[in-house]
């Protein structure tokens, strides 16, 4: 790990002020994300501003829905009983991440940056575009079982590894960001994320001194009947091979909405707009959710290792969907 | 809850010089006679603005630790992590360093009583609170009884991820998640144990969840 400065910003000003002063300056938040990439030297920084003492915190739930401070830690937002009771698929896709340990230093605004697990990208002995810009992508012909079979691009096809995002692409909910001017602004998450085309190093919208200082999430039928499965190598302390995300509003045996993300798949958190439309306005039935999840993988392309995504994500999304109705 | 977080604004060591707040109420108070209140406030106002930014420390600095009861001072790089600052700075060698990355658990150790990895801590940012490791959990003779659960099940093999899994289990009780061998085994999974003693590692987890739920 390179030497740094470090600081503690006193106020969201300060500390969007010292990054925008400092290109090669971090904020720090849980550090469990940062602090593993600058010990591979996948990232190197010159200060880090630890954002811990930012009035960054709260979870409340109003009749409009949910606001978290993106300081709250994932194990006291996974445990809160009010994100169990009324939107339980943000409770278990955060339940279900890492471990307890780092889950009690990992901050949400943090979780949301972390970046990809490719295991090339981890690697510096090899060449990586999201990494090094323009050195090539080796897990295009090389291992690719745990990559994306959607959203991919010649230059990278890295999963977003976040199991969180997931579940709040899913519920559409927003980011408030801070500026060093000191406005700010809200996006929807879903809005947040890019693509890799032949940027994969650059992967989300966030401009230079930003900081991520809320989520909100909009209240809905659908949210507090929510389900978050997520399929992987081990029973738990692992990421995603496929994930999904669900939500259901069934009255009467119709589905009156339906959210439907995926994880594990993508190259960003991947809602799929095609099996919300199928399923809206049918019978809640195994043999619809069937249907619908075929739709998902309609433009999938998937590589020599990560064929049998196609296949586990249909069927992930039929047994999250059995968990709702 | 949160405040655990958060590092004390008045108990965090950073080097801090007397606000520019404090420096005008103090020349207010000189020439008080001359300043009206709304004027003094203004000031203060405007010196709450300008304020100077928080100190930025680089190379060696010297920082206090609060371990197991003690204060420790120490000189430390903002990059030492508290794993190398115990191990390394401060000879507490039962908090072990297996993959450094997260990925296992036996540097486990409590801040203010949550457990933790201690290899993706920075040793800076621990100031103000309370850290606890392996070698303050005895008193004096008398072990835990985590510690003496992990004797009685025989909760180890080599026994280098045996620190990092009692500080998991202590924590683990204690936050109620060990009430059924599904829940401790799902809790409990942030430490790896290469030599595999997961079910005695379980007997004794549960164990001290059960003495604990007679009270
Ligand atoms: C072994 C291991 C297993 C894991 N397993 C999973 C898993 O299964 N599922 C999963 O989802 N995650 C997993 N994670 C990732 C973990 O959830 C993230 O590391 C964590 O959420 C990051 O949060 P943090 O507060 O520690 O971020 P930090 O490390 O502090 O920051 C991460 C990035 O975000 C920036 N940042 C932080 N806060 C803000 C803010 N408020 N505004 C703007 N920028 C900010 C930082 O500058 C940095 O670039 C795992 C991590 C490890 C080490
Ligand atoms: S998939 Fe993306 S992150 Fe992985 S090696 Fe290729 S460019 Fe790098
Ligand atoms: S040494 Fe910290 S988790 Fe492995
Ligand atoms: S006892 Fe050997 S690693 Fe657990």
């Amino acid at each position: 790990m390179n030497n740094f400065a470090y600081t503690q910003a006193a106020s969201t000003k300060e500390a969007t002020a010292a990054k925008a002063a400092d290109k090669q300056a971090a904020f720090i938040g849980g550090g469990t994300a940062l602090i593993d990439l600058m010990k591979s030297n996948i990232e190197q920084h010159s200060l880090l501003i630890d954002i811990n003492k930012l009035s960054m915190l709260g979870i409340e739930n109003a009749a409009t829905g949910l606001r978290i401070g993106a300081l709250e830690r994932m194990s006291d937002v996974g445990e809160h009983p009010l994100v169990v009771q009324n939107y339980p698929v943000i409770s278990q896709s955060l339940l279900a991440s890492a471990s307890p340990q780092l889950r009690n230093m990992a901050s949400m605004g943090g979780n949301l940056l972390q970046r990809t697990r490719c295991g090339y990208f981890r690697d510096t002995a090899f060449p990586c575009n999201k990494r090094q810009p323009g050195s090539g992508c080796p897990a295009l012909v090389g291992d690719n079982r745990t990559l994306a079979i959607l959203g991919g691009s010649a230059s990278c096809i890295a999963t977003h590894a976040s199991d969180l995002a997931v579940a709040l692409v899913a519920l559409e909910a927003r980011l408030t960001l801070e500026s060093p001017k000191g406005t700010t602004r809200t996006v929807p998450l879903a809005d947040f994320y890019k693509l890799p085309g032949a940027t994969p190093n650059i992967e989300n919208h966030l401009q230079p001194g930003e900081l991520i200082t809320a989520i909100t999430v909009p209240a809905a039928a659908h949210a507090r009947k929510s389900h978050y499965l997520k399929v992987r190598d081990r029973a738990s302390y692992a990421y995603a091979l496929v994930s999904a995300a669900v939500g259901l509003d069934v009255q009467g045996g119709t589905i009156r909405s339906a959210r439907v993300a995926l994880g594990g798949v993508g190259t960003v958190p991947w809602r799929v707009l095609a099996v919300e439309k199928y399923l809206v306005g049918k019978p809640a039935t195994e043999e619809n959710f069937r249907a619908a999840a075929a739709l998902a993988v309609r433009d999938a392309k998937p590589y020599e290792h990560n064929k049998f995504k196609l296949e586990l994500a249909q069927r992930t999304i039929v047994r999250a969907l059995l968990e709702v109705v | 809850m949160h405040s655990d977080d958060q590092t004390p604004d008045a108990a965090g060591p950073l080097p801090q010089g007397p606000s520019r707040r404090s420096f005008l109420k103090q020349t207010g108070g000189l020439l008080g006679v001359a300043l009206a209140p709304p004027i003094a406030s203004q000031a203060e106002a405007l010196a709450d603005k300008m304020a100077p930014a928080s100190p930025i420390i680089s190379g060696q600095a010297s920082m206090s630790l609060n371990i197991n009861g003690q204060a420790r001072n120490l000189r430390l790089e903002p990059r030492t992590t508290l794993l190398d600052a115990l191990r390394e700075n401060l000879d507490l060698t039962g908090t072990k360093k297996g993959c450094d990355h997260g990925q296992c658990g036996a540097c486990t150790v409590l801040v203010d009583g949550r457990r933790v990895n201690a290899c993706l801590t920075l040793a800076v940012m621990t100031q103000g609170k309370q850290i606890q490791t392996i070698e303050g959990l005895a008193q004096g003779d008398e072990l835990h009884p985590m510690q003496e659960a992990f004797l009685r099940h025989d909760g180890f093999q080599c026994g280098y991820c045996t620190p990092g899994q009692i500080m998991s289990g202590v924590a683990c009780v204690k936050e109620g998640h060990a009430t059924t061998d599904d829940q401790a085994r799902e809790w409990m999974s942030g430490n790896i144990c290469r030599c595999g003693a997961y079910p005695n590692i379980l007997a004794a987890v549960r164990e001290v969840a059960g003495q604990q739920a007679k009270g």
